[in-house]
């Protein structure tokens, strides 16, 4: 009777376990799309004082600009060359594809306000975000599209993947968070090691000083625009692999973006990072153990707390001493 | 290399009337409906070391930025080696030859010693061994400082850090915007003993100080701001000896 009683308990507490440790996984692919749009928003941040709203919308554009390329090569389930090159494919185009998305947002509604008062390029961000995504609408239709992740190389992407007893990591789930760790890797580089990254941490810390250095403040403006939104495009693409592609999928991520970048610090690389994981981890952790239609008014509440609390986030400073 | 022996003076550079490295022709500086400098004419020599003085709000900072580009003149026009550069941008001056020592210094606080350099020398691409070389020779301190972040050096440290990051871009002409400011009185001279080697070396000055005396001491020439216009200039002896000029600033 006694071991009997014993192993249902240990039963239903390796259930629990193994929930708690599915939800961590779930955490970190949903964090790792996070991130990747935090690092967009912050650097900007960081860079322009300004708050690039259409961030989120430039996602989406990477989120349908892997489903184009998809459709292009014949679609998921038959595709004319490998799907695995297929994927390749998908995510390089939208890195450029928003990459020069990204450029022409900063050259056409950014820039010119760049001497305004600062609610001037605000409110064109927030123009820029509506006129992105209703003008894919317009294209595109309302409806949700998917890119049918489940018949990619008959079903391997769900069905693969590492699987540890009950638990069950699927590849497209390892394949979300490995390329998104490398993107923050490379863009790690970018920014600590190479000439324009230093640039472009000079110029977020004071850009008078950086101009007397000799830096093009326009080219690392653009430089970061470029950064950011490509990190936004691929994103896109890891984030519609589970999910759906529609129009108006900007609005939420990019808000949830906003929301990781305040949690870890706005205009901090790594505070971006560290926010979209922690943001992950709060959504799936509210859905799991609350309720599904809570975890927007938990990321939102978080939003407000920080902003309350501690609007420098965690990894931001308190106040940015100029030496 | 222009340190030649001759008496102080633009007279003294070259033979057949030499192209100054800067110059400064009528110029009007505004900031907004601002009029800040009003009919500005200036000049530094090649291998020149001319200070600039002035008091507070008298527009000296306004002058350095008018020169560099940070600000552009409402008229007149800004030349470097006798190329008008009034439309060009900072850091087409700055390759051209130019570099400043900014007012409170402006370090990269959240970068490394050694990555406020390497700003400095941002137009060449990569700075050479020699370029740190010159550096940490002149200030062996900032050498092994080279890891720590800016921000958390001390006040001399970030000096001989903003003195050496602008050298990292060989410039032809140093723009000093007090570089003894905050710093103890020791510290002031050792700056001072600096300044006058850097010259040695060819390389150009113009220097805005409070101190007046210890600036026109190793001054070739100088001039004297107030609400700017330039009310007085001449050589550092002239002004040395000037009665205006010693109500003014010496005799404080
Ligand atoms: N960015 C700016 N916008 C508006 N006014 C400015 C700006 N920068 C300087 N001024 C004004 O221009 C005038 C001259 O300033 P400037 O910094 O050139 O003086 P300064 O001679 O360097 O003074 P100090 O010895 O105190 O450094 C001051 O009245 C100052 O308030
Ligand atoms: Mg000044």
């Amino acid at each position: 009777m006694v071991p009997g009683c014993s192993a249902a308990r240990d039963h239903t507490f390796l259930l629990l376990v193994d929930q708690f440790i599915q939800t961590i996984v779930d955490s970190v692919t949903l964090g790792s799309v996070y991130a990747l749009i935090a690092l967009g928003y912050s650097m900007v941040y960081g860079i322009l004082k300004l708050l690039p709203f259409a961030h989120g919308d430039v996602f989406m554009v990477g989120s349908f600009i892997g489903l184009g390329v998809l459709k292009a090569f014949g679609g998921a389930a038959n595709p004319t060359i490998s799907i695995w090159l297929v994927l390749v494919l998908m995510a390089l185009a939208a890195m450029a594809g928003c990459a020069v998305l990204g450029v022409a947002v900063e050259r056409f509604a950014y820039r010119p306000l760049r001497n305004a008062p600062r609610i001037a390029p605000l409110i064109s961000a927030l123009g820029t975000s509506f006129f992105i995504a209703y003008s894919m609408q317009l294209l595109f239709g309302a409806n949700h599209r998917t890119y049918d992740t489940f018949t990619m190389a008959g079903g391997k992407l769900f069905l693969s993947g590492i699987t540890w007893g009950p638990l069950h990591v699927s590849l497209v789930r390892i394949i979300v968070v490995v390329v998104a760790v490398v993107m923050m890797v490379v863009l790690w580089l970018l920014v600590s090691r190479t000439r324009m990254g230093k640039a472009m941490r000079a110029t977020s810390f004071d850009r008078e000083a950086a101009m007397m250095m000799g830096v093009d403040v326009d080219k690392v403006i653009v430089f970061t625009f470029v950064l950011g939104s490509a990190l936004a495009g691929i994103g896109g693409v890891l984030f519609s692999l589970r999910t759906d592609v529609y129009s108006q999928m900007g609005f939420l991520a990019g808000l949830s973006g906003f929301t990781a970048a305040v949690i870890g610090g706005i205009g901090s690389v790594p505070g971006a990072m560290l926010g979209g994981y922690l943001l992950g981890l709060v959504e799936t952790v509210t859905q799991t153990y609350i309720s599904t239609g809570w975890s927007n008014l938990f990321i939102f509440s978080i939003l407000v707390a920080f902003m309350l609390i501690r609007p420098s986030g965690i990894l931001g400073k308190a106040e940015i001493k100029k030496v | 290399m222009t340190a030649t022996p001759t008496p102080a003076g633009p007279a003294g550079a070259g033979a057949a009337s030499p192209t100054p490295l800067l110059r400064l022709d009528n110029v009007d500086t505004f900031y907004g409906p601002i009029h800040i400098l009003q009919g500005v004419t200036l000049e530094v020599m090649p291998g020149e070391l001319v200070s600039l003085l002035g008091g507070n709000a008298s527009g000296k900072s306004t002058t350095l930025k008018t020169a560099l580009g940070l600000v552009r003149p409402r008229t007149g026009t800004v030349s470097i080696a006798g190329e008008d550069v009034t439309t060009r941008t900072t850091s087409y001056r700055i390759a051209k030859g130019l570099a400043i020592v900014p007012e409170n210094r402006r370090l990269f606080a959240p970068m490394t010693v050694l990555e406020n350099l390497e700003m400095g020398a941002y137009l060449h691409g990569s700075p050479t061994k020699e370029d740190f070389e010159r550096v940490y020779t002149l200030f062996p301190r900032v050498y092994e400082r080279r890891s720590q972040l800016a921000g958390t050096l001390s006040g001399g440290e970030q000096q001989m850090v903003a003195v050496g990051r602008a050298l990292m871009c060989r410039p032809r002409l140093l723009l000093m915007d007090e570089p003894s400011m905050g710093l103890a009185p020791i510290l002031v001279e050792k700056s001072f003993e600096i300044i006058q080697q850097v010259h040695e070396a060819g390389v150009a000055m113009l220097i805005v100080e409070q101190n007046a005396n210890m600036a026109l001491s190793i001054a070739d020439r100088g001039y004297v701001l107030s609400t700017g216009r330039i009310v007085l200039q001449g050589t550092a002896a002239m002004l040395l000896a000037d009665d205006d000029l010693k109500k003014a600033y010496l005799g404080r």
